[in-house]
């Protein structure tokens, strides 16, 4: 009975703990980018998906956008700019995948504003552009 | 009875040399690394380290953070293992300048010089990064003539 308890304990433990993760889908990823987003600036007042969108379909004076590859319905696949291949689906609602490893999150918001901005992004753009992600069903 | 064994050993041999050919030429590569398959299969295909020689592979991996126009930074671990894996599957050295390009192989250009211009420029190609584009086994390193459909 006692191992029975505790196996149940375990049990709810570990879905306790990945419940939030599977549920989340990107969103996990805000409470760090806010934390970041208010020391830069105190007069942060949260992320919006609307701006977020504006900021995915911008060129920002450059030469592309995020939606040049992503397209302007990141529930749908989307192509490389300059060699053609198919990237999959950037929203998690379409593939599960997306947002899911903050360490590939990093680095695809480093490389990739490099080249829509020629900048790194700013916390504040970051999490505008996952929430504007994670908003999408 | 002599000439005819010799006859036959010449067609053996002849058969041995044109099997050594096909293998040769059976345009298969297939990468092992699934760190390599991860880190250089997102925007293009996860080119086969044989198609290019390990000096091409020193300058392209020294020049990632502007890599055709567009950042394909690596941290440094994952960028010393991935260039060991390249040189040790490369190419054979090129008396000529390392090409960067798989494209500008004589290799490449070689095999490509039935291939017309419009379709090259063809919207659903693309660009000619884009080999899964006519070379339908090409995510698996099939290169194989008889997989191959061009879009119109």
């Amino acid at each position: 009975m006692a191992i029975r308890i505790s196996r149940l304990a375990v049990l709810g433990m570990l879905m306790a703990v990945a419940a939030p993760v599977a549920i989340a889908g990107g969103a996990d990823l805000l409470p760090a980018l806010e934390l970041q987003a208010r020391q830069a600036a105190p007069a942060f007042a949260g992320f919006s998906a609307q701006r977020g969108q504006a900021f995915f379909d911008s060129t920002h004076g450059q030469q592309w956008s995020c939606s040049s590859c992503h397209t302007r319905n990141p529930l749908q696949a989307g192509r490389h700019a300059a060699t053609g291949k198919t990237i999959a689906a950037l929203a998690p609602a379409a593939n599960a995948e997306r947002l899911s490893d903050p360490a590939k999150v990093d680095k695809w918001f480093r490389r990739n504003c490099k080249d829509v901005l020629k900048r790194e992004c700013t916390a504040a753009e970051k999490g505008d552009v996952i929430r504007y992600l994670v908003s999408l069903k | 009875m002599n000439k005819i064994r010799m006859r036959r050993n010449v067609v053996l041999l002849a058969g041995l040399f044109l099997a050594g050919i096909a293998q040769a030429d059976e345009e298969r590569f297939v990468v092992t690394n699934d760190r390599w398959k991860a880190e250089c299969g997102s925007c293009h295909l996860a080119y086969p380290p044989q198609l290019l020689p390990a000096s091409s592979w020193s300058m392209l991996f020294a020049g990632l953070g502007d890599h055709f126009g567009s950042d394909a930074t690596l941290d440094p671990a994952t960028a010393t293992q991935l260039l060991a894996y390249a040189k040790s599957n490369a190419a054979r050295p090129t008396d000529t300048k390392p090409p960067l390009r798989v494209t500008e192989t004589r290799w490449f250009r070689h095999e490509h010089d039935e291939v017309g211009a419009a379709t090259w420029t063809n919207p659903k190609v693309g660009s000619a990064a884009n080999c899964a584009a006519c070379h339908q086994g090409a995510e698996r390193g099939d290169f194989d003539e008889d997989l191959i459909r061009i879009p119109r």
